[in-house]
């Protein structure tokens, strides 16, 4: 780096520039003020809440004397492998599509990117109303599982398009020229090279989806319901560990139940969100 | 030979029935809210409803221009806090930051974005009422509002989306940075301007279409955002007074009383959803629009 400049150099060409100094004095404000919210936030739910993390919490039974969170942690991972099965499948399909069969230019296919791109900008509350008009009540499922996990799979159908069409087109064309050169159709060029060398994308979003569904609210209160149980089906009504949550610090009768309960959420979110960008990483080293 | 063709027709159709649920759902949701919400509107009479001051579901009044009011004032709140501290973070991470710190950083603000909003909300309840409960009795020791409110209000629930809306900004702005040619800068500085001359006098105005749709997303979540705003903003169905005092927005009507209403009560609320679903979708036609602006450029 020959153009490197001393500090005494950079101080007298601010000296001369005040508006510069400024300028860049409120950048570092603005940077700083934004990770000191952020480590604040972390660190106080977690000094606050950590003390009261006690065995009782993780009973299996909610009862008004222990509000423990287990029956709503079992709902969550219920919801969350519910939700997968239908929106996976489905979102990396649709993608398949788009990437590999699709022609350009195809007016159809400016219809499918316009509708993904709105769903992903439709708030949880307005999936929540649709999933309590449709599923709960149309379809007569009533407050359940099965009711909040097709909501929730609508809710990631975009987020894991988007990564899987990504993660498809990231796959170089000599991969699928190889394949159809050695006389393997098109199907079976999409299963055996295309998606095997895509996976790590996929596996990215599909994760960053079940982050979402860990932390959804609006979306799960008018058709998964509150019931504070784990249900004996999936047509039964239970909360997940957000809608605890909320519970909680909406009573107002378990604080401290609600304080560890925003740590567990926190550290589960938080993890499953660093293991996503591990592996997108893992992906761009490759 | 014949029978492989054959797989591959109909798995061409199953692809393609997938890529097509997107346009069902959207359809379908369109539909059901619509149908749902449109007839209570006509009921109740399209403008008394949008522009009626009071919400009474125990005396059959609907009004809901408090919530619409509400959401616009904690959204507008939200901007103005968030919009710069987001731009300027954005300008650190573009053009500021030292490189080893930088991919903690960027982690960081993705895990910002990450964060359950009831974890958020829950935030805003334990610290952020306290603190404004603080200010507002502060200030009126000193004389300049009559009354303090008790901490769940407008300025509350501003600062809180304020907070929420950072990494949408940041993110957008960032790569809308990022995305103008390095010449621009170069070329700044070669003339003699400093450093943050050449950022802000060319780089930003060439990605300003870039740093708007990202203020419009930010936008978006804002309004969108319910389970924060609810457990802070204190929910009075009344037009808004003061920036201390409380408000409810929208989002947060229906999810009050959904869970008691009925008859005409739930296809006001519906009703109230359909305002916000046609507020978002105006939001993601902006949003597309100034994409498509600065794919042209």
């Amino acid at each position: 780096m020959s153009n490197q400049t001393s500090f005494g150099q950079k101080l007298k060409t601010y000296l001369r520039h005040p508006g510069s100094f400024v300028l860049l004095l409120l950048v570092l404000l603005g940077a700083v003020l934004t990770f000191t919210v952020l480590i604040f936030l972390i660190a106080y739910i977690l000094l606050k809440g950590i003390p009261y993390i006690r065995p009782s919490l993780f009973s299996l039974t909610y009862t008004s004397e222990n509000a423990s969170l287990m029956p709503a942690l079992i709902n969550t991972v219920i919801m969350t492998l519910l939700a997968l099965i239908i929106a996976v499948p489905l979102g990396i399909f649709a993608a398949i599509f788009l990437v590999e069969y699709a022609k350009r230019g195809n007016r159809f296919i400016d219809v499918i990117r316009l509708t993904t791109e709105t769903l992903s900008g439709i708030p949880s509350i307005v999936y929540g109303l649709f999933g309590l008009l449709f599923f709960v009540n149309a379809l007569d499922w009533g407050f359940s599982l099965l009711a909040g996990a097709f909501t929730l799979a609508i809710m990631i159908l975009p987020l894991i398009m988007r990564t899987t069409e990504e993660a498809l087109k990231s796959v170089p064309d000599s991969y699928r020229e190889g394949s159809f050169g050695l006389g393997a159709g098109k199907l079976r060029t999409v299963f055996r090279i295309v998606l095997p060398s895509a996976v790590p994308g996929i596996l990215a979003g599909v994760i960053l989806a079940v982050g979402r569904i860990v932390g959804e609210t609006a979306a799960l209160m008018y058709t998964a319901g509150t019931v504070a149980k784990v249900p004996s089906s999936v047509m039964g009504s239970g909360r997940t560990l957000a809608v605890h949550m909320y519970d909680l610090a909406g009573e107002g009768l378990y604080m401290d139940q609600a304080y560890a309960t925003a740590v567990v959420l926190l550290v589960l979110v938080v993890g499953i969100n660093t293991l996503s960008s591990v592996i997108a990483r893992k992906l761009t080293k490759a | 030979m014949k029978s492989k063709a054959w797989t591959e027709r109909v798995m061409q159709g199953v692809f393609f029935i997938a890529a097509c649920t997107s346009v069902l759902a959207v359809a379908l949701i369109c539909i059901f809210l619509f149908a749902n919400g449109i007839p209570a509107m006509k009921e109740i009479g399209f403008i008394r409803f949008l522009t009626g001051t009071q919400w009474k579901p125990n005396n059959n009044i609907y009004g809901i221009l408090p919530m619409i009011v509400g959401s616009i004032y904690v959204t507008a709140g939200a901007v103005i806090v968030g919009v710069p501290i987001g731009i300027l973070t954005a300008v650190f991470m573009a053009m500021y930051c030292p490189r080893k710190l930088y991919r903690p950083l960027k982690a960081a603000t993705e895990l910002l974005a990450g964060i359950p909003s009831v974890v958020y909300g829950f935030f805003g309840l334990v610290v952020l009422v306290p603190w404004i409960r603080s200010l507002g009795r502060w200030l009126k020791e000193l004389g300049v509002v009559r009354s303090p409110g008790n901490g769940n209000s407008i300025l509350t629930a501003s600062l809180l989306l304020g907070m929420m809306i950072l990494p949408t900004i940041i993110g957008v702005t960032e790569s809308a940075i990022r995305s103008v040619p390095a010449q621009y800068y170069e070329g700044a500085l070669a003339l003699g301007a400093t450093r943050e001359r050449s950022i802000f006098r060319v780089i930003m105005p060439a990605a300003k279409s870039g740093v708007i749709a990202g203020i419009v997303l930010g936008v978006g979540r804002a309004i969108g955002e319910t389970m924060a705003v609810i457990m802070i903003a204190g929910n009075q169905p009344r037009m808004p007074q003061s920036l201390l005092k409380g408000v409810r927005t929208l989002t947060a009507n229906i999810v009050m009383e959904m869970g008691y209403a009925a008859e005409l009560h739930r296809e006001a609320l519906i009703a109230t959803g359909v305002v916000l679903f046609v507020f978002i979708l105006i939001i993601n036609f902006s949003v597309a629009l100034l994409n498509r602006r600065t794919e042209r450029e």
